[in-house]
């Protein structure tokens, strides 16, 4: 059914329609909304589960953690300082196959703080084992939590995934989305089956300690299933597909690159001001597009460089810094294109971070500076007169 | 009914004489085999699950050092959206440092939402899995490697966390001291514990022959003249109240300090002593200890 509606609701709804069991988070801007629409479900009685109102994040994803030890679907949300201090049980999570659904309201990290979008929080948890999507639209927010539980906890799999959405931009945005029926996700999400659980009817042991003869082949193993999951995710969408009718999902989306000169490549909101500053510069006669990533993790190596063989200019921007080095997005990008026979020019941006705007003007900074010298680490829409004052050296 | 289910295996990888290797046995013993075990990290977590042996026979995780409260908290919620609460119990496991230092939110978190949970604290006084640092359980003046004996110390500097009263404090159902060397009672407490819905905190001491250097066989003798000197208190509170103590024929502190390295040092040191002693005769006080003849 279309509706008008909040982003984080959005999720909220979405999320009632997977049916978990346990639902626990800790309130943190701009995340609230997503875990109030969902606690206002369960106070409704709308949601049969359990709301375990916790005293940090870092509770919250230990919390959902023992859920899914004890085989119930499990669901969690947070942002910035929040994520950061969930890092320790993030990697645990992933370590102990357990699947799970947690919606990253991306934003700034501290200090200085800072409560708007950028996507740095995802950033630190990168290496972490999760499967790491990113939206758009309201509308994928909506699919990309459904489809993701279809991926974490399938056999094949078992690893928790992060939908990524930035902070404001979509969770407090509004926009006319298609919200699935009850039906069609049942049809779509069959009920968890956990492989192991905690049941005193078959004791296990989970959380074992694993000497250097073991340890090694545990992270392998991570690793190897993230590789099968460049195969599984579009299976995944494409079974979305036949339920709901619509493309959603994957891991990447070409928007107007088959004979493009220049792309940029980007993940979550800003590709849709790529998108219109595209359609822009194409009515202006300028071979321009746009690579989206949804999945960041694991890394579409081949899907990205099946899109761009024949683009001889790439600009990568990023909402994050790996400070010291380059953009994050950008050093995988760059990493995935060694070892080819033909090496497109590619740069490197960094734009938004702390909610800076980011216009189409800003895009076209991007474009504009890609037929220039290739550049590593470009910050676009940065006040000079701010950096010379923040200095005290110069 | 199958007669006796292996619950806790012989063959871990525990010291000898570890008061926390047995006490654990006891405490799974007497909640029986329909429990869900959380442990923090620790030793009783390394010795008792290094892959691909486990020496559980009931289901049990281990997830981080901190978050066995946490951890529970979604177990117990997990089983009650499941239906499968009643007739299950959860024990939250943890040392003394997973439980009174860096532990402590998560258990207050879980205290106060009133989960039906029962946190045991393995109390050895220190972090023994890391090489025997103190923590917040670290009894006065005890030598530990960062609260070393030295020209201007004589060990720790800080008396023992309250970290029963700190339970109390929540308004929980249930709170109690435990020792090692009184099996009974410990499992009574465990067995009465699991029987009253809510939150549960047990502290049991279990002696350290590697960080309180001890003989290992003296583990048991160690634990009870801690109890006989009124250094470890055993009581009990139900609904709030005081509503047992160990009463004891209080021995002097020394009976108790000597037959312990990490004490060593106070044996040349009566000032020390007799601070010792103050701490005893308070606790006796305190709880009503003393035996009257
Ligand atoms: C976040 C974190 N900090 C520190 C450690 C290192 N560490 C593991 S066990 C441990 C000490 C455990 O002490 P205690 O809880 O008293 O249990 P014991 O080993 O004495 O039984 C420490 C410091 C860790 N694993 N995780
Ligand atoms: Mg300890």
């Amino acid at each position: 059914m279309k509706k008008f509606i909040e982003g984080s609701y959005a999720v909220a709804e979405a999320v009632k329609l997977c049916r978990p069991g346990v639902v626990s988070a800790y309130p943190i801007t701009p995340q609230t909304h997503i875990v109030e629409g969902l606690a206002q479900f369960v106070a409704d009685g709308e949601l049969k589960a359990e709301f375990v109102n916790v005293e940090s994040e870092h509770s919250a994803a230990s919390a959902v953690l023992g859920a899914v030890a004890t085989g119930v679907r499990a669901f969690t949300s947070s942002s910035s300082q929040g994520l950061l201090l969930m890092t320790e049980v993030i990697f645990n999570i992933a370590g102990m196959r357990l699947p799970l659904v947690l919606a990253c309201a991306n934003r700034a990290v501290s200090a200085p703080i800072n409560i708007w979008n950028d996507q740095q929080d995802v950033m630190t948890i990168r290496d972490s084992g999760w499967i790491l999507l990113f939206a758009e639209n309201i509308q994928e927010v909506i699919d990309l939590h459904i489809q993701a539980y279809r991926i974490s906890e399938d056999h094949s799999i078992m690893l928790p995934v992060m939908v990524n959405l930035d902070g404001y931009i979509l969770t407090h945005g509004l926009e006319v989305a298609d919200m699935p029926s009850q039906e069609q996700v049942d049809k779509f999400l069959p009920p968890y089956k956990p492989l192991y659980k905690l049941d005193t009817s078959d004791p296990m042991t989970l959380g074992c300690l694993a000497m250097p003869e073991h340890y090694m082949e545990a992270r392998v193993a991570i690793q190897k299933t993230q590789e099968a999951a460049l195969d599984f995710i579009p299976k995944v969408a494409g079974e979305f597909k036949k339920v709901f009718g619509r493309e959603s999902g994957g891991l990447v989306e070409a928007y107007k690159i088959e004979d493009a000169k220049q792309v940029i490549v980007a993940m979550g909101s800003i590709v849709g001001t790529i998108k219109e500053t595209v359609d822009e510069l194409r009515a202006q006669g300028k071979k321009v597009g746009v690579l989206k990533l949804i999945t960041y993790r694991p890394f579409p190596k081949q899907a990205i460089l099946n899109a761009l063989k024949n683009v001889p200019e790439i600009a990568v921007v990023d909402k994050s810094i790996s400070l010291g080095s380059n953009s994050p997005l950008y050093t995988d990008l760059t990493s995935a294109f060694i070892g080819q026979d033909k090496v497109s020019k590619i740069s490197g941006f960094v734009l938004g971070l702390g909610g800076r705007d980011i216009t189409k003007d800003s895009i076209k900074q991007v474009f504009d500076k890609l037929s220039g010298k290739q550049v590593d680490c470009e910050f676009i829409d940065v006040k000079k007169e701010l950096l010379e004052e923040e200095y005290a050296g110069n | 009914m199958p007669e006796t289910k292996i619950l806790y295996n012989p063959g871990h990888t525990a010291c000898g004489g570890c008061g926390q290797a047995i006490a654990a046995r006891l405490v799974i013993e007497a909640a029986g085999e329909n429990t869900i075990i959380v442990n923090n990290t620790g030793c009783l977590e390394v010795f008792t699950t290094k892959y691909p042996e486990s020496a559980w026979g009931v289901p049990f995780i281990h997830s981080l050092f901190e978050n066995a409260g946490a951890v529970a908290s979604g177990v117990e919620s997990a089983l009650k959206f499941l239906g499968k609460k009643e007739g299950t119990n959860v024990i939250a496991q943890a040392g003394d440092g997973g439980t009174a230092d860096i532990g402590l939110q998560a258990l207050s978190g879980m205290w106060e939402r009133g989960h039906d949970i029962l946190s045991v604290c393995y109390d050895n006084e220190a972090y023994m899995n890391t090489g025997i640092q103190r923590s917040g359980l670290t009894p006065f003046d005890s030598n530990t490697t960062t609260s070393p004996t030295g020209k201007e110390s004589f060990g720790n500097p800080k008396m023992k966390k309250p970290v029963p009263e700190i339970a109390r404090a929540h308004g929980i159902p249930y709170v109690a001291t435990a020792s090692v060397a009184f099996v009974r009672d410990l499992q009574n407490k465990v067995k009465k514990a699991i029987s009253i819905k809510g939150p549960k905190y047990i502290q049991i001491h279990v002696p350290c022959p590697l960080g309180w250097r001890h003989e290992g066989a003296q583990t048991v003798t160690v634990a009870r003249a801690a109890i006989e000197t009124g250094l470890y208190p055993i009581f009990e509170y139900v609904n709030g109240e005081l509503a047992g103590v160990q009463k004891i024929k209080p021995k002097p502190v020394e009976e108790y300090l000597k037959l312990q390295g990490r004490f060593k040092h106070l044996l040349k040191a009566p000032e020390q002593i007799k601070k010792i002693q103050e701490i005893a005769d308070n606790n006796i006080k305190k709880y009503g200890l003393k035996l009257e003849a």
